[in-house]
């Protein structure tokens, strides 16, 4: 399966089964749309009515491209037959650890921002936070279910976390005496709206979490929209100077700037941009997770509009990067050479098998997006998981699990994209999140773009 | 000049292994 476009001047071609790039010129990118349907004889005459002109395009000129083509194909670089297909459905034999947990210390929260996927910390529930005995608990889980992996990973979330700061800290400790004990090394994240960090956060958190997630949508004005307290006001002239604080305080450690964009900011690089130049370099924005119907939900007359802003963005960061201020977009973040495997991008993020999120009273729930939807309750932290159904459910929802999806070129970038997204659009976590499928679609073409802008020094 | 410039990148096929 072949994916071709152009963007930024660049014409790229993608080899989705084999994951090969290939950065070519207009003939070669003629010829490779034209060659698993024409004859040989019929790419030349092809050629030669539509560049003949040109001095470089002569017969030989294109036998010898489409020759390159051909070793190409020969060497499994393009044309690369689908044969993973049969893997994906080994998957529910796969015998799977447990390598994260998402612990909800906090369902409350400081801030009553408008659009909060979790109903302003509680997820539609009660206000509860975790008491210590359900986070040891929480840890001991992890650990007797990781199998041999030494590192987990625990993200404390909420809500807003630093409301229950204590038993996050309480947590860590217990979770550092295990380390030696089972030979496990744990990696801790903090994701926090920022209203509550002070010195003894910054400290804390820099000694003991690999990384800091902190909520800021961008320019003031877009912050203070939907993001105020409960007193109606606006946070961002509360948090914008502790996030700089704190991120400069991380030093080699990692942190991340994360924004939600709405309807109401779809130019939203100005808010990105605006955060690099508060000094962030470490970036993320994220569409807005909510009903149709709600008022800063993204329409259909918003997506050439983001489209376009997510080329503006790509542009101006190979722009910047060129000028000594470069900042990170975790989206166009790919390792070409050093990516995940085929095992890795046909199962996914891991919901419900690898990773599972914690309520303060204990349930285990596939992922943050589920907590509180009962039909996807997995068990609890003392039991494990009992509810098995669900468990393989999502073993098995993985790129080839969706029938929309299986002539995509980008199966294998998306993994049949996020189960929490398409069950709140579809109904089923086998749906497919349309709009989120094609503004993902938009950012791998982007981050490829850049790829190969980098690779030819542009 | 070759028309086509091959991206370095991990071969999906050989990360079966």
């Amino acid at each position: 399966m072949v994916h071709q476009y152009k963007l930024n001047g660049y014409n790229i071609v993608l080899d989705t089964c084999s994951g090969s790039v290939h950065a070519v010129d207009e003939v070669a990118y003629d010829i490779i749309a034209l060659f698993p349907d024409h004859s040989r004889e019929e790419i030349v005459s092809a050629m030669l009515d539509k560049y003949g002109h040109l001095p470089d395009v002569t017969r030989e000129e294109v036998e010898a491209c489409l020759d390159d083509v051909q070793a190409l194909k020969d060497a499994g670089k393009l044309y690369t037959p689908d044969t993973f297909e049969p893997m994906a459905f080994d998957f529910k034999a796969r015998n799977t650890v447990v390598k994260a947990l998402c612990l909800h210390v906090a369902h409350t929260c400081n801030l009553n921002c408008q659009y909060c996927f979790a109903s302003q910390g509680k997820y539609h529930g009660e206000r509860a936070l975790m008491p210590f005995e359900v986070g040891r608990q929480a840890i001991d889980f992890l650990i007797a279910h990781s199998g041999t992996r030494t590192n987990l990973e625990v993200d404390f979330f909420g809500g807003e976390p630093l409301m229950n700061w204590e038993v996050v800290k309480q947590i860590v400790a217990y979770a550092r005496s295990q380390e030696p004990v089972h030979h496990k090394n744990f990696r801790f994240t903090l994701t926090t709206n920022g209203v509550l960090v002070d010195d003894e956060v910054i400290e804390f958190a820099n000694r003991e979490m690999s990384n800091v997630v902190m909520s800021l949508d961008g320019r003031k004005e877009v912050h203070d929209r939907l993001r105020k307290d409960y007193a109606g006001r606006g946070s961002y002239d509360l948090i914008v100077p502790k996030f700089q604080k704190f991120a400069k305080a991380r030093g080699d450690k990692s942190y991340y700037i994360r924004g939600t964009f709405t309807h109401n900011n779809t130019d939203f690089t100005n808010d990105i941009f605006h955060m690099a130049d508060l000094g962030f370099t470490e970036l993320s924005m994220e569409p807005v997770v909510c009903a149709p119907g709600d008022p800063y939900a993204l329409t259909e007359e918003d997506m050439p509009v983001l489209f376009a802003q997510y080329e503006l963005l790509a542009k101006e960061m190979l722009r910047r990067e060129k000028e000594g201020r470069g900042f990170t977009f975790y989206h166009y973040m790919l390792d070409l050479t050093h990516g995940p495997c085929i095992y890795k991008r046909i199962s996914g993020c891991g919901s419900g098998t690898e990773y599972m999120a914690v309520t303060p009273w204990g349930e285990l729930f596939p992922c943050h997006q589920f907590v509180n939807e009962p039909e996807y309750s997995l068990g609890n932290v003392w039991d494990g998981v009992t509810n098995e159904k669900v468990r393989d459910e999502f073993k098995l929802c993985n790129a080839y699990a969706r029938p929309d999806c299986k002539d995509c070129w980008a199966k294998l970038y998306c993994s049949g994209g996020c189960p929490a997204n398409a069950f709140h659009a579809t109904g089923s976590i086998r749906g497919v999140h349309e709009q989120g499928c094609r503004l993902f679609k938009k950012r791998i073409e982007c981050a490829v773009m850049m790829k190969v802008a980098q690779a030819q020094g542009g | 000049m070759s028309r086509i410039q091959t991206i370095e990148t991990r071969d999906l096929n050989k990360s079966v292994a």
